[in-house]
């Protein structure tokens, strides 16, 4: 069981980065060869990032879009990105104060995570013109999430697992050491749905992520006027006149 | 135009209840063989269109960051979904911009996606049929490419670019919309989309002249090709003949006169409209771009000012640097751009719209104003999308919808706002832009004005509204078609210039 786990956690890790390295260079190297910021749009580079950082931290305009959706999906990502950081205890030694210092708050986060992934899928179950547009996939996304989330919090607070058997097993994986991973039904269906999250994440809706960071729509500067804005091929044009 | 009746007011703008299938049909007319093979498409549906067309979507998006990003970025998150003004006025699922993203999103996940590949269902992903085909062609065809979804998508997915890469694809394998491409045509052939040839133009002009003359004792020219003019203006072609964009258009003459500009129009560049955009052509976009380009060479202008018109500010303001090198800031090395560049006078902004240009001339006491004269007015402004979402005015961000309420105030004494909620860059389509404005749509037009009609309504009953203004030709065009349905005047719309010309004191310079 121990080699299994490795190996998926070898392969998920894997194909996660080397798929998003993929993913986001074929972003990267498409080019954008006309200006198309949704206006009112910053005048400068620094405005750019400005807006991104609201874009990202805050989600701006899903605030603008839907007030339910907002919040719901808001506190979820927070949720997530704090249960993440303290996920790191599990791979880091010695713990790094910060990390020590989220733990508390990671804990809860892990309950909120699940309160906002409750929340968007009612919105998929209950509400007409988001049950429309709803695919299989996307449901089945959130049930993944929120099994991820459930069984980690069942292992948190109700029938706990041996933690430091866990660590050992992956700081032992970090250093390719593979020791013995605790047999543990919770904590083998929580990680077996991370490796298939993480291995099919460059393939999936959740390449929204790094998706965001091209959206020419966000990340260009409005100044079309003052500087002349040409993409390779479209240079290529004036050479052949 | 009989049968075709106003959809109820809401009278709390609540999301509408779904009607799957309400706009199902064979969408607009298509393009006959001879206006796609001018434009270098085929003539009619090819044999191998489904190749053709998956082949052509992949070469879009190997071209386009936004088709790549935004076919992978969108989850189904629905904060789109109520803001369309062709969903709320349709009720037709289709019309959700995420829905309408998805007919193509799902043909690209069957071919360019692993998922799609091999778990079709799971993901929505469809092969392309001739169903399919015909669909794309009847729903991105009510889309007029407004990007008011994209304000509140948070990846900013903008459902226009999906709409331009649709029809593009459309048109390359013989299945082109006959209202733009037929315009297109007579873009290239005579020099404006209205088809009026150079003689008939300069008739027209020279009847202005008289009639303004009549209208107030002083000699207001409309020029014509004059070679070392200082200002080409580029405007819709609407505004030669159209009403009411034709006061528009005195309004112009008029700013020009009171401060002794020298301007001319061109005969090869006697159009503002670009529905190069609307088809989602790049070439084509480029080819009607370098029109105004060539024109400024030839007439040797220091300035490019361009008229009242939605989609022609988005593209002369975004586009035309990139497309015709007017405007500033070409590499020293770039010959194509500097060439033009060099020529052009860098102390004004290039292109100028022509609400700068006349709000920097109040601004400067130039122009002198009887605001009174607009008093039998309450006017109200509706911010036109492609302004609003798609281009700038003056140097700060939010420009373009300051500078034109500021000309107002400044030419006119009684102003209102609209609702908030439906203004500045959350503003509604007028319901006939992006290549819709078009007889064999208007009961897409009708119900695609809903929205607007709905929110002028309110001005009305509470302020007495009785002038909306615009700085667009569809806008006006459209409105004045649309709102006798509603039961408004169709003079209540007009533009912001007209209200300039009403006001403006000439003395005799």
């Amino acid at each position: 069981m121990s080699i299994l786990v490795a190996i998926l956690f070898y392969f998920a890790v894997l194909v996660f980065a080397a798929g998003l390295i993929y993913r986001i260079g074929l972003y990267a190297r498409t080019p954008a060869p006309l200006k198309i910021p949704t206006t009112p749009a910053p005048t400068t580079r620094g405005g750019v990032v400005l807006r991104m950082t609201r874009e990202v931290v805050l989600f701006e305009s899903l605030f603008k879009g839907n007030l339910w959706t907002w919040a719901m999906g808001w506190l979820f990502h927070v949720s997530l990105a704090v249960v993440t950081v303290r996920h790191l205890r599990y791979f880091l030694e010695p713990v790094p104060a910060w990390v020590g210092f989220i733990q508390p708050f990671g804990q809860y986060a892990g309950i909120t995570m699940v309160i906002g992934l409750f929340g968007l899928w009612a919105r998929r179950l209950f509400v007409e013109r988001i049950r429309y547009i709803s695919t299989p996939s996307d449901h089945l996304w959130l049930v993944v999430l929120i099994v991820i989330g459930l069984s980690g919090l069942l292992m948190s607070f109700v029938v706990h697992t041996d933690v430091i058997g866990v660590k050992n097993f992956f700081v032992g994986l970090l250093q390719f050491r593979i020791g013995a991973v605790p047999s543990d039904i919770l904590l083998l269906g929580h990680l077996f749905l991370v490796f298939a999250l993480l291995a099919l994440f460059p393939i999936s809706k959740l390449l929204h992520a790094p998706g965001v960071f091209f959206s020419p729509t966000r990340n260009q500067t409005d100044n079309p006027r003052e500087h002349r804005h040409l993409s390779a091929w479209a240079s290529k044009l004036e050479s052949e006149n | 135009m009989a049968d075709i009746t106003a959809p109820a007011y809401r009278t709390i703008p609540i999301v509408p209840a779904l009607k799957p299938g309400a706009m199902e049909g064979k969408g607009p007319y298509i393009a006959n063989d001879k206006h796609q093979e001018a434009l270098g498409f085929p003539g009619q549906l090819v044999d191998n269109w489904h190749d053709k067309a998956i082949a052509k979507m992949g070469e879009l998006l190997g071209k386009f960051r936004s088709l790549r990003v935004y076919m992978d970025a969108c989850v189904h998150c629905g904060a789109c979904a109520d803001k369309c003004h062709y969903f709320i006025g349709t009720q037709d699922p289709k019309n959700m911009p995420v829905a309408r993203q998805d007919l193509m999103r799902s043909v690209y996940r069957r071919y360019f996606t692993f998922a799609g590949k091999y778990f079709p269902k799971l993901v929505g992903a469809r092969d392309l049929t001739r169903e399919v085909l015909d669909e794309w062609y009847n729903y991105f065809h009510q889309c007029s490419e407004c990007r008011r979804c994209s304000v509140f998508c948070p990846y900013g997915i903008d459902t226009a670019e999906v709409t331009m890469a649709a029809r593009e694809i459309l048109a390359s394998i013989g299945m082109g919309q006959k209202y733009s491409n037929e315009i297109i045509g007579k873009v290239h052939k005579i020099g404006n989309n209205l088809g009026l040839p150079e003689p008939a133009l300069r008739d027209t002009l020279e009847g202005l002249e008289e009639d303004v003359k009549d209208d107030t004792g002083l000699d207001i020219r409309f020029p014509l090709d004059v070679k070392g003019a200082e200002v080409l203006l580029i405007t819709p072609s609407a505004d030669f003949f159209a009403e009411p964009h034709i006061d528009g258009l005195i309004g112009y003459a008029k700013v020009f006169h009171a401060t002794g500009t020298s301007w001319t129009l061109s005969s090869m560049a006697s159009e503002g409209a670009n529905f190069g955009m609307f088809i989602g052509s790049y070439d084509q976009l480029r080819k009607i771009a370098l029109r105004i380009r060539e024109a400024a060479l030839e007439l040797g202008v220091k300035r490019i000012v361009v008229g009242e018109c939605g989609h022609a500010w988005r593209v002369a303001y975004s586009f035309w640097n990139t497309l015709s090198g007017v405007g500033d800031g070409a590499d020293e090395t770039d010959r194509f751009a500097q060439m033009l560049q060099r020529q052009l006078d860098h102390r004004y902004k290039q292109p100028t719209h022509i609400c700068e240009f006349t709000w920097d001339l109040i601004q400067r006491d130039a122009l002198k104003f009887d605001k009174s004269k607009n008093d039998k007015y309450v006017i109200t402004f509706h911010d036109s999308c492609n302004v609003a979402r798609g281009s700038r005015m003056g140097d700060t961000p939010g420009g373009q919808f300051e500078i034109p309420r500021n000309i107002i105030k400044a030419v006119a004494n009684n102003f209102v706002e609209m609702d908030p909620n439906t203004t500045r860059e959350r503003t509604f389509c007028c319901g006939g832009g992006g290549g819709l404005l078009t007889d064999d749509l208007m009961d897409l037009r009708v119900k695609g004005a809903l929205p607007r009609m709905e929110v002028l309504n309110q001005a009305v009953q509470q302020h007495g509204v009785n002038y909306m203004a615009a700085i667009c030709a569809i806008c006006k065009t459209q409105f004045s078609k649309v709102m006798p349905v509603y039961g408004f005047d169709r003079r209540m719309v007009g533009g912001v210039h007209q209200l300039v010309s009403n006001a403006i004191i000439l003395g005799d310079n």
